[in-house]
């Protein structure tokens, strides 16, 4: 057994909650962009393991984590599609397209994984970690923060850029504006139904990598299901922070830490059941939650389609 | 209002046009909303536009605005045939416009709000908008605090904010949609100084408005819509010529097409024509029905909750509420009515506490609210006219027998009230939610009026509705107070509390802060003083002498 609080086990641990943390608040990212542009996704669980398998499958072919990355976004890219179509184009619910996206992710990325993996089952190795020189030498958070694989870098950018986009220029005010009230949208010569569309596009990327972070990163292999419900503890993550990117990110951490330390308990010699250990981060975010959730102010015009001089 | 023209006429009449409109026709299914519209704006006139609600004013405006397309005909701006296909469009043609409802989004600055027109800048531009935002304040004659959020501004401010957006990229022709139906009279006056400051630097303003003393006091050139034609139009000439008199009887005639002897009374009065007559006196012993005593309410979700409440309503009297909206009215309404418990104080029906009485319990006292929110609050949009006219029946008889709804009985009410209250629509089981605005209202007036009310809160009984409804709507508030009933009307239209009101008390963040009596004396002036904080003292005065 490792000896809790040295170095060794220290770095461990925050590795394991970035690991889960990162693509969760990926997800989460790319969902607070959907809500505030006035599309709430409920897809992302399924894009998330769509991009997850596809990351995977192109990781094990090609052998590169980046073209990885790469196809997963794509792949949920695809799937979102589905939502822009239906929903931002042609105004269908919300609510039923995104389940549907959900059940068809989950479903076609286990049939095909059982299809071409389902008896080999095979993993991946570690992606070469980037390491930051001089910063990685400090002891614990060294080799830990810094000595990350590539994406982690470029998550912790996506989350930077994503905030500077929405609160810093004229396009993220515009997709703000067509989640509050897309008719002064409209009326001020901005379109709204390509913001909307290209927002959706956007939260499918953002999940897609978010998948492919999960299966070639943090599990190193792809399982169907693997996702737990994560996809929809982003959605959650991205209602309760109304739009701030620091929020997704700490709520995202929170989630990873307790994530981390079921582990940990599992390696304690307490006997504590396997599923008290699973189930400890989803408490976690419960009490968070019950705490904050009552002030989740949402988009006004979060779900509802726009139609031109409708009232 | 301020006296008018900065410009002389004659130099009106020569100033190049901007915007010229050919036989600008456009229908929608069953109905042309415009029929071969021809109009000339030109350089430094107020363009009054006016016509009744269904004339095809919005319509003209939504093809100037780029939001719809014209059948045909043509707009030439500044001389060339011009195709307006998008709000964009029209924008960069020099086009303001700001809408009878706010376009502003509450919950962003002023700044955001502004800087969203801004769509060629990569990044929000902060420091250019603030002094953009300093330089249309200081022509506008108006000072906004860029900061704040739009939804706290006060609506005079917030529709400062909206022309200075409508002219944000430097707009030739600024179009006003109604403008000064929500504003206070100070306001209106602000309103009228800013569209004088404009006219001065050279820009066009059309000023769409149905009412006519509005039209002669702002207005160079006037023209009047009937049914998507143009049916009057008053050159600056001629309006120079006539007295206010002349020139609202020529508006009149156009917006309903008769000479004025033949216009019905209602008509008239409706376009406030015809001055009300004074207000009869209630008796001095009238009983008094409704009592609110050091009512207290607490917000829930950040509206303004009432304090310290104290008012009475006598039998036969009508109690005007007059308040810039969102001052507690809304809380006011719903504690009378049973749907808010106060925290303290008490509410008296007929010396009777009914405090602690709910909805339901209050309704069969008498009680009744005809809620502002007529589409949501007020109706079930997918139930039938029938089904809406028993709504707060429902479980009782006569109209349901042993837990079941008696059918007949349901439909014989709905077939009477259709008829009494002139609701048009096609068939009883029609959905509530497909009819107008105006029958909406009729079916609220006709549920909440009916089986013996005895106090009744009209929640802004007539926003949003056609002449010919309002007329009704206020028809059937005073018919209510003639019968001894008590009404408190809740309105932001000084206009109809001044003409309906026997005295009208003035709401302000959740207090009562003064009261006028309707004696006919520049009572809408008063009540706008008191609105806007100045003259308090005169105010309490005012609340010492209700509660001698």
């Amino acid at each position: 057994m490792i000896p809790f609080f040295s170095d060794a086990f220290l770095t461990a641990f925050v590795v394991a909650a970035l690991a889960s943390a990162i693509p969760v608040m990926l997800a989460a990212i790319g969902e607070t962009v959907g809500e505030q542009s006035g599309v709430l996704n409920l897809g992302i669980e399924g894009l998330l393991l769509i991009g997850g398998y596809f990351g995977f499958v192109a990781t094990i072919v090609t052998g590169s984590f980046w073209l990885g990355f790469l196809i997963g976004a794509l792949a949920s890219i695809i799937l979102s599609s589905i939502l822009m179509a239906l929903s931002v184009l042609l105004g269908l619910n919300q609510i039923v397209v995104g389940i549907g996206i959900t059940l068809a992710g989950t479903g076609v990325s286990s049939v095909l994984y059982d299809f071409s993996y389902g008896s080999s089952k095979p993993r991946l190795g570690l992606d070469a970690p980037w390491t930051i020189p001089f910063l990685s030498d400090i002891p614990v958070i060294g080799p830990s923060l810094f000595a990350q694989p590539g994406m982690f870098y470029v998550s912790m950018l996506l989350a930077l850029v994503t905030s500077i986009w929405l609160y810093r220029t004229t396009s993220g005010l515009r997709l703000r504006s067509a989640g509050q009230k897309p008719s002064s949208l409209d009326a001020a010569g901005g379109n709204v139904a390509v913001t909307r569309s290209l927002a959706v596009l956007f939260g499918g990327a953002m999940s897609g990598l978010g998948g492919a972070y999960l299966a070639l990163i943090s599990a190193g292999t792809f399982t169907p299901g693997m996702t737990h419900g994560m996809g929809f503890l982003a959605i959650v993550i991205a209602m309760l922070a109304r739009g701030r990117l620091l929020w997704v990110l700490l709520i995202s951490l929170i989630y990873g830490l307790f994530v981390a330390m079921g582990t940990v308990l599992q390696l304690t010699s307490l006997n504590i059941p396997n599923d008290v250990v699973t189930i400890m981060p989803f408490i976690a975010v419960m009490i968070v939650l019950t705490f904050f959730a009552r002030r989740s102010a949402l988009p006004a015009a979060l779900a509802i389609p726009y139609v031109r001089g409708a009232r | 209002m301020n006296p008018q023209s900065a410009v002389p006429e004659s130099d009106i009449a020569e100033s190049p046009v901007i915007i010229r409109l050919t036989d600008i026709t456009k229908s929608f299914p069953g109905i042309v909303a415009n029929d071969s519209i021809s109009l000339d704006i030109k350089r430094g006139e107020v363009h009054c536009l006016l016509g009744e609600n269904g004339a095809g004013k919005s319509t003209l405006i939504s093809v100037l605005a780029g939001l719809q397309q014209p059948d045909s005909g043509t707009i030439e701006v500044n001389g060339r045939p011009t195709v307006i296909g998008s709000p964009n469009v029209s924008m960069s043609q020099g086009i303001g416009v700001v809408y009878q409802h706010s376009a502003l989004i509450p919950s962003l600055t002023v700044l955001e709000n502004l800087m969203l027109s801004d769509s060629d800048n990569f990044w929000l531009d902060k420091a250019g908008a603030t002094a953009r935002l300093h330089e249309l304040g200081e022509l506008l004659g108006a000072e906004i605090d860029p900061d704040m959020q739009a939804g706290d501004l006060g609506l005079g401010q917030q529709q400062q904010v909206e022309i200075a957006k409508a002219m944000w990229k430097g707009s030739e022709v600024l179009i006003l949609d109604e403008p000064t139906s929500m504003l206070t009279p100070q306001a209106i006056d602000n309103l009228v100084a800013s569209v004088n400051r404009l006219k001065a630097e050279g820009l066009a303003v059309i000023f769409i408005s149905h009412k006519l003393h509005e039209a002669y006091a702002i207005g160079d050139t006037v023209t009047v819509l009937r049914g998507g034609k143009v049916s009057g139009r008053i050159d600056p000439a001629e309006m120079h010529a006539m007295s206010e008199e002349e020139s609202k009887a020529r508006i009149l005639e156009a917006m309903f097409g008769t000479n004025p002897e033949a216009i019905s009374s209602d008509e008239a009065e409706a376009a406030g024509l015809v001055v009300e007559e004074q207000r009869r006196q209630i008796p001095a012993d009238a009983p008094v029905v409704v009592q609110l005593s050091d009512l207290n309410t607490t917000s829930r979700s950040g509206e303004i909750p009432i304090t310290d409440v104290n008012l009475k309503i006598h039998a036969g009297e009508i109690v005007g509420i007059a308040g810039i909206d969102g001052h507690g009215q809304q809380h006011l309404a719903e504690a009378i009515a049973g749907q808010l418990s106060p925290t303290s104080g008490a509410v008296t029906l007929d010396s009777k506490n009914i405090t602690k009485l709910k909805v339901k319990a209050r309704q069969h006292l008498g009680v009744r609210y005809v809620t502002d929110d007529r589409l949501h609050e007020g109706i079930v949009g997918t139930f039938s006219v029938a089904l809406n006219l028993v709504l707060k029946k429902v479980g009782e008889s006569p109209f349901w027998k042993f837990g079941r709804m008696d059918k007949a009985a349901v439909l014989g009410e709905a077939h009477q009230q259709i008829a009494d209250y002139e609701i048009r629509t096609p068939s009883e089981q029609t959905r509530a939610g497909t009819l107008s605005g105006g029958n909406i209202q009729k079916i609220l007036l006709a549920r909440e009026l009916s089986h013996d009310p005895r106090a009744v809160i009209f929640h802004k009984p007539t926003y949003g509705l056609d002449l010919k409804t309002v007329y009704r709507v206020r028809e059937t508030v005073r018919d209510f107070a003639r019968s001894g009933g008590a009404a408190l009307l809740i309105s932001t239209d000084l206009d109809e509390l001044a003409e309906l009101s026997d005295r009208i008390v003035v709401i302000s963040n959740g207090r009562l802060i003064g009261e006028i009596p309707n004696d006919g004396n520049r009572v809408t002036e008063r009540v706008g003083e008191l609105m806007v904080g100045s003259k308090t003292d005169l105010a309490r005065t005012g609340v010492a002498h209700e509660h001698e």
